[in-house]
């Protein structure tokens, strides 16, 4: 890539994407155009389409909003939740925080990696699950608590609950 | 309010909380809705906020009329298998079941509570603009159309409420900087002046009230920032909810939406010539965007950092516009006072501590949930009168409460009652009210750990002490349990909290080392250390 050492780049190297993200992409732009403080909800909104957001999607994003690729990318990297890799086909979050752990998150997080034979942030090697530790999902009289992607939260999760909640998801 | 005639359709409320959904509610649900098909009975089925009441949800209340009056009696907790057998019991028409736990009002769990700011959360439709104000919604709003702002202010000021995001700074002195607040920079083309941002990003573990009020009674949300709005000259406001409340987002977005086309939003409230526009916007998993200025810096589109201050938001705040930033129960707390006026609220509580404060009982304890009470009540009495004790059975060892960043109390600190300036005595927090308790299978050390490194995972790195200290305190507390060097590291980790606590740009730096000490302090047998310090 072409890069120069420009704040505000205008390099064309948004080569890496498909058609179909790419036009994600903009249309996600185009959805958001004008708004204040836009970044954020474009980085969702690209997020939400297609599962992450792909790194040959910042130069767009930077142009769009006049910012240098370096501000986006330092955005994209502060946030916990903005992935810059394809997550598997499911992502659960697990809560690690102090209500949870008052419930026995601990064991379960152990039994949970051991059985998923991955640690944080990584990915089975069937594809079909990524792990991601959570700080806490407002569910906190009942835990142990965990997210399955958008909205499917889970409460009182046992180690043997969650063998019966990855046997469905893999299904 | 009428009664249901026996050819009206019979009246049935299952919670859509999210704590009751992750507990079953939507199958129970459906299994309702279906038997009652099969049967041909005919049902209005609504789907509320919940209780509050965790170990009985899912909760299933029926309306059945006595003695002149509509009561609702619940059943919980009731799985989706259940509901067969609940139809067999005759439960339409409040019939005898293992599960009844009789008219949900009068239990003593609830009704003991002060639900002020609670009202309706369980009972109403969330969504509904008529059910709302069938509540007394929008009452407050009336009032406050019909008033001068600075007499809002007033209002709020008199009332004594404190923000109950966890500063406990006068709701009311900080309206009064930002409607008093000069515009210095000229308006640009159509950018408001002023603005209201609700603080929804409720990361405090053991806390979820601000979830389950915006998904109980969004419609008061939007109504107490309506109001704030009013007061202080804004024309948009923002709600800044985390990502990880999903559940609150879709109810909110409805409420809004429903808002607008009543026309309580929008370019004339209600035919006042008063405009107030609002958008949720989510945030991405970054728990200091639960502070101000990094959250301000969020809506922005950067990286959540925190600010210095000088200047103070109310002056200052987004787009370097004044900005009222207030909590969810905060904003939530003044369409009541607006409607009742400041001496109803100011009358509940102690001391400078007035009003209620919904609290919330969590980990290991048999009856979780939500609380609203008036300040005063003890932590004793919450552990035990509602909390039950624990779950596990095993002896309540230690409570932390107000958060990650609040101190750990051993139980001769249970009889403190939850006041602010009680709790600052003692060296604790009460923070957005977040009880968390654990049995004694706690490992204290292991928790002081864990406190230094959530700060270094969601530190924002501005200030050195925060950044470096947090991974230096868990680096010596690894050392410290494993029995190296033990005064040494005894002394560094002395030194470090110090350093934090002085020198860090904001409460999460600065108070990080409160779980630390307090564990350290009241709980020194869990650091290998036998003999009392002192």
């Amino acid at each position: 890539m072409g890069d120069t050492p420009s704040t505000h780049d205008s390099s064309p190297a948004d080569g890496d994407m498909t058609l179909g993200q790419r036009a994600a992409v903009d249309a996600v732009l185009a959805l958001h155009r004008g708004r204040p403080g836009a970044l954020l909800p474009i980085l969702h909104g690209i997020q939400d389409a297609l599962g992450w957001v792909p790194p040959a999607a910042l130069p767009s994003i930077a142009r769009a909003l006049d910012l240098g690729r370096a501000e986006v990318h330092g955005v994209v990297s502060f946030y916990h939740h903005f992935r810059s890799t394809p997550p598997g086909r499911h992502v659960v979050r697990l809560c690690r925080a102090e209500a949870c752990q008052a419930l026995g998150a601990r064991a379960l997080e152990a039994h949970v990696k051991q059985v998923l034979g991955i640690d944080w942030h990584g990915t089975t090697a069937d594809g079909a699950l990524t792990l991601e530790p959570v700080y806490c999902l407002g569910n906190c009289g009942c835990g142990p608590s965990l997210l399955v992607d958008d909205d499917g939260l889970h409460a009182r999760v046992t180690p043997a609950s969650f063998d019966a909640l990855v046997a469905e998801l893999r299904r | 309010m009428s009664l249901p005639a026996a050819s009206m359709p019979l009246r049935v409320y299952v919670s859509r909380d999210a704590s009751a959904l992750a507990l079953g509610a939507d199958a129970t649900a459906r299994a309702i809705e279906a038997v009652a098909r099969e049967r041909g009975i005919a049902i209005d089925l609504v789907r509320t906020g919940s209780r509050g009441m965790f170990w009985l949800e899912p909760l299933v209340e029926v309306e059945v009329a006595t003695n002149g009056a509509s009561t609702r009696i619940g059943y919980g907790p009731v799985a989706a298998r259940d509901v067969a057998g609940l139809f067999d019991a005759g439960f339409t028409r409040a019939g005898a079941h293992p599960a009844r736990v009789g008219p949900v009002e009068s239990l003593d769990w609830l009704a003991r509570q002060d639900r002020l700011c609670f009202a309706r959360v369980g009972v109403t439709d969330p969504l509904g603009i008529a059910d709302y104000v069938a509540h007394g919604g929008f009452r407050g709003l009336r009032n406050a159309l019909a008033m001068a702002p600075a007499d809002i202010v007033k209002v709020v000021i008199d009332s004594g409420l404190r923000g109950r995001g966890g500063a406990a700074f006068p709701t009311g002195l900080k309206w009064k900087t930002v409607l008093d607040a000069p515009v210095t920079q000229p308006a640009a083309g159509p950018q408001p002046s002023k603005y209201v941002v609700c603080n929804a990003d409720e990361g405090d573990s053991g806390t979820f009230s601000d979830r389950m009020l915006m998904e109980g009674d969004p419609l008061c949300l939007v109504e107490g920032m309506t109001i704030a709005g009013i007061a202080v000259g804004a024309t948009q406001g923002y709600i800044y909810l985390r990502s990880e409340y999903p559940h609150a987002r879709r109810a909110l977005d409805a409420a809004i939406a429903n808002a607008y086309a009543a026309g309580w939003l929008g370019a004339d409230i209600r035919g006042s010539g008063r405009r107030f526009d609002l958008e949720v916007r989510i945030g991405a998993g970054a728990y200091i965007c639960g502070e101000e200025t990094s959250l301000l810096d969020s809506l922005e589109g950067k990286r959540g950092q925190v600010r210095f201050k000088p200047p103070l938001p109310a002056i200052k705040g987004l787009f370097g516009r004044p900005t009222v930033v207030n909590n969810v129960i905060s904003l939530a707390s003044v369409p009541l006072i607006l409607e009742r006026g400041a001496a109803y609220y100011r009358d509940y509580g102690v001391g400078r501590s007035r009003g209620t404060l919904p609290i919330q009982l969590a980990g290991n304890l048999k009856r979780t949930g939500l609380v609203e009470k008036a300040f005063g009540v003890t932590l004793r009495e919450l552990l035990y009168d509602w909390g039950g004790g624990s779950y596990s059975g095993r002896p309540i060892r230690a409570v932390q409460v107000g958060g990650p960043l609040g101190a750990y109390l051993p139980e001769s600190q249970f009889d403190t009652p939850l006041d602010y300036e009680a709790f600052a005595s003692i060296g604790a927090m009460l923070g957005h009210g977040g009880i968390v308790a654990f049995d004694d299978s706690v490992d204290m050390a292991e928790q002081a750990r864990h406190a230094m490194e959530f700060c270094a995972v969601e530190s924002c790195g501005k200030c050195t002490p925060c950044r470096i200290g947090s991974t230096r305190g868990v680096e010596v507390l690894d050392r410290l349990r494993a029995g190296i060097d033990r005064e040494r590291q005894l002394a560094l980790l002395e030194d470090l909290c110090t350093t934090m606590r002085h020198a860090s740009l904001c409460a999460l730096g600065g108070l990080t080392p409160d779980p630390v000490t307090s564990a350290l302090k009241h709980f020194r047998e869990d650091f290998g250390i036998s003999t009392p310090r002192e």
